[in-house]
């Protein structure tokens, strides 16, 4: 197995597992986490992406470094708001989820 | 071409002023970015208008490896709607979300979110790269979830955690689309891609950004976070996330299923489309019925509306792209969009400004405030009829061309969806209006000024301008289209 080929399925298999931990969890925080691991495994794969035919392309990196600066703020609000709904209601999990939170 | 540059910086730069200046001088910095923003969106669509499409690439890098920005009519026009709501919407929220109206809390974050908001807006309108348009959306997300959750009320809170979820989610299908298109192809630049030998790949990843835009949209069954994060923020922001937000995703859309790869567009997926969009007209329709406070109904009718715009995909994408009727409908879509949304912000500022009047917005407490504030209530009637697509406004426009496009499609079935989406709206808005024009004991209230009033009447009267005057915004949209668009039939 190449290495390009190594690291996409590694990015599919992180896509895998967050797509799987936004499904189940109900906790608000283990969802922001499982939107990284998604972010994560898609960012992992475009790499592997730029990474075909021998020589890198430097395109994929500035688009990731981009990317992670995007999700990096997104978790920051996301974070946020889980905290703040946490203080006013009282729970992790959005109100029509709370039996299992 | 200056003008190009400065819709995008100009709400930038006073979104960073606006956090860096002290209250008054911050508030005073909003209005000036406003002002020039608008100033600089006229300016614009004049350009377009007289001189065609302007093009950008930024720091002379061309595409692959740079980003290309480019003002096209359907851009110009989307801009100068965008910043008519946001005008409106600023002068609303100085009174609405004065420091002592509304805690110094939103009155400190809705400028900065706003003016965000407004950038994110302008950058989607004119980007030509797939990736640039990520991060445009990205941003607008995060600044409509901000202006969701200002008022801090927990309510509030879970309406804007419901949205951030389906808005992230929307955002990394859209992305996970944008990776399989470099992939494939190398390039993420829309005119590259046009001229790209197809990949196998193409169908999937045009699938994955399209389901994330929807998600965005908020087209029917991604539609549940609209009403309660749009019915629960203050009114200035709700207009702007039920007028301006959804339009960002759709024209997204628009550019990737007629532009960029119009290959891929099979019958089956256009038809499905449209099959969402007619399960929103009616499921937002029903819900507005039977919704007991004002802002909730406005907000189901956003659902509704949405659905619309999404009949323009079978009549002008696919098999219909090289017909007669394709440019009708693509007009008449894009005409929707930007009616619906001078009426919708005009609706919502309405309400907003009886809610302060009244404390609150369940219909009974609003009944008989025509005779208090007769200005805004018939800005509410005239955005109404543009909702509804009475004649001669501009929703009345819009059916009209998709209408014509339909039946010349000999596609009759979504003409009845256009006809019976017109008859829930003119139900489901009687009840507000019979409410608001009924007879009643008027308590005494403090009043909004005139000055105030006739905000909402000036958008909804926009709207129904757009209709009347139609002949120069075709013209503006037909700049930059590849097929000759005019008035189509």
């Amino acid at each position: 197995m190449t290495g390009p080929t190594l690291y996409a399925l590694t990015g599919a298999a992180l896509v895998g597992i967050g797509v799987f931990g936004l499904i189940s969890a109900r906790h608000l925080l283990r969802r922001v986490v499982a939107f990284n691991l998604i972010g994560s495994g898609l960012f992992v794969f475009l790499g592997a992406a730029g990474a075909r035919g021998g020589a890198a392309d430097p395109l994929p990196q500035a688009l990731i470094i981009t990317g992670i600066v995007v999700a990096l703020s997104a978790s920051a609000l996301a974070v946020g708001l889980v905290v703040a709904h946490a203080r006013a209601s009282g729970r992790p999990a959005l109100p029509e989820e709370d039996e299992e939170a | 071409m200056s003008a190009l540059v400065a819709v995008l910086v100009l709400p930038l730069a006073g979104a960073l002023a606006t956090v860096a200046l002290p209250g008054r001088a911050a508030r005073i910095a909003a209005s000036t970015a406003i002002a020039a923003t608008l100033a600089a969106a006229l300016a614009l669509a004049a350009w377009v208008a007289a001189r065609g499409v302007p093009r950008l690439e930024i720091g002379g890098w061309a595409p692959p490896v740079g980003i290309a920005v480019e003002a096209d009519g359907l851009a110009a026009a989307m801009i100068v709607m965008t910043a008519t709501v946001m005008a409106a919407a600023g002068l609303s929220a100085r009174h609405m979300l004065a420091p002592g109206a509304a805690g110094a809390r939103a009155a400190f974050g809705f400028w900065p979110l706003m003016l965000l908001l407004w950038a994110a807006l302008n950058a989607v309108f004119v980007s030509r790269d797939l990736f640039n348009l990520y991060v445009g959306i990205e941003l607008l997300s995060l600044a409509a979830i901000g202006l969701v959750a200002i008022e801090g009320k927990a309510a509030a809170l879970a309406a804007a955690m419901r949205y951030m979820i389906f808005a992230l989610a929307g955002s990394l299908l859209y992305l996970a689309g944008v990776v399989l298109v470099y992939a494939a192809h190398g390039a993420l630049d829309a005119g590259l891609l046009t001229d790209r030998t197809p990949a196998r790949t193409d169908g999937l990843a045009l699938a994955l950004m399209t389901v994330g835009l929807m998600a965005k949209t908020a087209l029917f069954p991604f539609h549940v976070w609209l009403p309660p994060a749009h019915g629960g923020a203050p009114a200035p922001a709700s207009a702007m996330l039920s007028a301006l937000v959804p339009k960002a995703s759709f024209v997204i859309l628009l550019r990737l299923w007629f532009d960029v790869m119009p290959d891929q567009a099979t019958e089956g997926a256009l038809a499905l489309m449209a099959a969402l969009g007619t399960a929103a007209v009616i499921w937002g329709g029903l819900a507005a019925l039977v919704q007991e406070r004002l802002k909730l109904i406005v907000a189901y009718s956003t659902v509704a509306q949405i659905g619309y715009l999404f009949l323009v995909f079978p009549l002008a994408g696919g098999a219909s792209a090289e017909m007669p009727w394709a440019a009708g409908a693509w007009n008449g879509a894009v005409f929707l969009a930007l009616s619906h949304g001078l009426a919708k912000a005009a609706m919502f500022l309405a309400v907003g400004q009886w809610m302060a009047a009244r404390g609150g917005d369940r219909l009974e407490d609003l009944r008989g405030i025509a005779t208090a504030m007769p200005m805004t209530a018939f800005a509410f009637a005239l955005s109404s009829i543009t909702l509804v697509g009475l004649p001669p406004s501009g929703g009345f426009t819009a059916k009209y061309l998709i209408m014509t496009s339909a039946f010349a499609a000999g596609q009759w079935g979504w003409a009845l969806v256009m006809a019976g989406g017109g008859l829930l709206a003119a139900a489901y808005l009687y009840r507000p209006v019979a409410v608001i024009f009924a007879r009643a004991e008027v308590p005494d209230s403090p009043l909004p000024s005139r000055g105030r009033q006739v905000v909402p009447l000036i958008l909804a009267g926009a709207a129904v301008a757009l209709g009347i005057a139609s002949a120069a915004p075709f013209d503006l949209l037909s700049t930059g289209r590849p097929q000759a668009a005019g008035e189509g039939l």
